[in-house]
């Protein structure tokens, strides 16, 4: 059931000259993988994300969910490729549709036409997936933004996706609100859920299988971050900051510590140290 | 509760609060129709001691029902003293220069007063214990026969809840965006009301291009939940007529009807009359 990109090319169609945003790419995402993509400013990664569920349709090559092509101007097989990829944006503001988060987590399922019982049953499902159980009937105004962001989350989840892909979901969010979504991210991948994370901050690319790294619209690195971040000259050239562990592992075999200088993990860290007493 | 942050809503979960918002719609449309229509003072006298009921039934203290009042209070002030000096009629009982003022003129210039206020106590009643989302939802089910002939009810529900969603939203950048200006010097409180204006423009400019990315967002995540206007879509909540929702409308429909005929009850009028000497 993969998402597949079959050599994608998307232009925006401009005045004078068609912006190239995603140039000739090919890839495949796999069933039950967490994906990572990252990238400069104006990379595409957003372009990308729009192409996985036919918000966007390509200019040219094919996107393919479940063998089933998104280009396509029926609406029925649109929306049977957007409930099975769900999308969360990076403004929480700007995805809330209702005044009461009981509401906005309905409001997926009601455009799907869900009978009115399920919808009920999905609407404690997806509350309780992000642990937002008890605001189901307030208003999602007072909330924090990582509370926000996981209703979002709640809101794709009741139309149960297979895949979810967020869009730079925890960009705007502090530390505390970015740990909560991430969380949430991986718990839902523990369940099963494909996850596709697209993020500027490459301490949440250490916990991906996977990594693919866009510039100017082109694939340029992909493989597991332990393959992406060895390759310190591709790390300069794409302007990719490493998490601060694998300065820190850095820091401390310099110091001679005995641990692998190339540690991109919290958790191997933490490991690489107690073995090294 | 803190699950209302936008207009004037009053939880005391009352009977009141919980009656179905069509019910309440429909009363205050009548009631609205009625007030036009009375003409003496009794009839006054009889609607003003049926909205301090329900007010009491509702549980609403009598100081946050007047505080509704105090937004017409100057349109109030002014049309009277209006009808005061410029009608003509009746005795004529002050005479001082130009002014005169007669009988008719103080007749006209309390009912008025009345007229205003009642017709303001009674629809904040309404706002005090319905919140904007069940009003929305009336509006849409009792609108639903327009669908007959191809008005899009849905979607005009649609977005007067995404107006409702939006207010706060947008008042809380306004502030932001005066903050900002502020502190880059800009002057909002001094000057006429040309340059007050004036003034607002830097305000209002970003204001609005912020009011059309969030639109050209939101549109997108509508999208990517499989949103179509057109697409027949479940609804999650569904509004229910109860025997006590009946009750009350009955009530309200007797009262109004009662005031409303009064001219032609003339044993009924009299009798109150007898009753007042
Ligand atoms: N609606 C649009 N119309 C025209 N050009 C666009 C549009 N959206 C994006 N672009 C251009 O396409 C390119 C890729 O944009 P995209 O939004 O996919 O990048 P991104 O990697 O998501 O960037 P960011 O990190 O800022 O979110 C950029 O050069 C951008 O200017
Ligand atoms: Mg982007």
């Amino acid at each position: 059931m993969p998402i597949k990109f079959d050599h994608v090319t998307y232009e925006y169609p401009m005045e004078e000259k068609p912006v190239v945003a995603v140039k000739d790419v090919s890839f495949e995402i796999a069933d039950g993988s967490f994906v990572c993509v990252c990238g400069e400013n104006g990379s595409g990664k957003s372009t990308l994300a729009k192409l996985m569920n036919g918000l966007l349709q390509p200019t040219s090559g094919t996107v393919t969910v479940d063998d089933k092509s998104t280009a396509t101007e029926v609406e029925k097989e649109l929306f049977a490729i957007r409930q099975k990829v769900g999308m969360v944006f990076q403004n929480p503001d700007n995805q809330m549709i209702a005044s009461i988060i009981e509401d906005e987590i309905a409001f997926g399922p009601e455009n799907l036409g869900v009978p009115r019982e399920e919808i009920g049953e999905r609407i404690t499902y997806a509350l309780d997936a992000v642990g937002m159980s008890e605001h189901r009937h307030h208003t999602p105004y007072k909330l924090s933004g990582g509370q926000k962001q996981r209703v979002a989350i709640a809101a794709v989840l009741a139309m149960r996706p297979e895949v979810l892909v967020l869009d730079e979901s925890t960009a705007m969010l502090d530390p505390k609100g970015r740990a909560e979504v991430l969380k949430v991210a991986h718990e839902l991948h523990a369940q099963g859920i494909t996850i596709v994370l697209i993020t500027h901050f490459m301490e949440e690319a250490t916990q991906a299988d996977r990594v693919i790294v866009m510039s100017s619209g082109e694939v340029v690195m992909d493989g597991t971050p332990e393959e992406v971040f060895r390759d310190r000259e591709g790390i300069e050239r794409y302007d990719l900051e490493l998490p601060i562990v694998d300065d820190v592992a850095a820091a401390l075999s310099q110091q001679g510590v005995p641990i692998e200088d190339k540690i991109y993990s919290v958790s191997t860290l933490a490991e690489a140290i107690c073995r090294s007493k | 509760m803190n699950n209302i942050v936008f207009g004037q809503y009053y939880p005391t979960g009352s009977v009141v609060h919980r009656m179905d918002p069509r019910i309440k719609l429909l009363a205050v449309i009548l009631y609205i129709v009625t007030v036009f229509f009375i003409k003496d003072y009794t009839m006054y006298g009889a609607i003003l001691v049926f909205v301090l009921g329900v007010s009491c039934v509702a549980k609403i203290p009598l100081k946050v029902l007047l505080r509704t009042v105090r937004t017409i209070i100057f349109l109030v002030l002014i049309t009277s003293i209006i009808n005061l000096f410029f009608t003509r009629g009746g005795k004529l009982l002050v005479k001082w220069g130009v002014i005169k003022i007669y009988s008719e003129g103080i007749h006209h210039a309390v009912k008025l007063t009345l007229r205003l206020i009642l017709l303001m106590l009674f629809p904040s009643l309404l706002t005090l214990t319905t919140t904007p989302m069940e009003l929305t939802d009336a509006m849409e089910s009792l609108m639903k026969p327009l669908k007959v002939i191809k008005v899009p009810v849905h979607a005009i529900a649609l977005i007067m809840s995404i107006a409702l969603r939006m207010i706060p939203i947008l008042m809380e950048e306004t502030n932001k965006i005066m903050l900002a200006q502020k502190a880059r010097g800009a002057d909002f409180d001094s000057g006429g009301v040309l340059k007050k204006a004036k003034a607002m423009i830097p305000v209002l400019v970003p204001l609005f291009v912020g009011a059309f990315r969030r639109a050209d967002e939101l549109a997108l995540a509508m999208d990517a939940r499989c949103y179509s206007s057109v697409a027949k879509r479940t609804k999650y909540k569904v509004m229910h007529l109860s025997v006590r929702d009946l009750v009350g409308g009955l009530i309200c429909l007797a009262v109004f009807t009662v005031v409303f005929l009064n001219k032609y009850l003339w044993a009924f009028d009299s009798m109150i009359l007898a009753l007042f000497k």
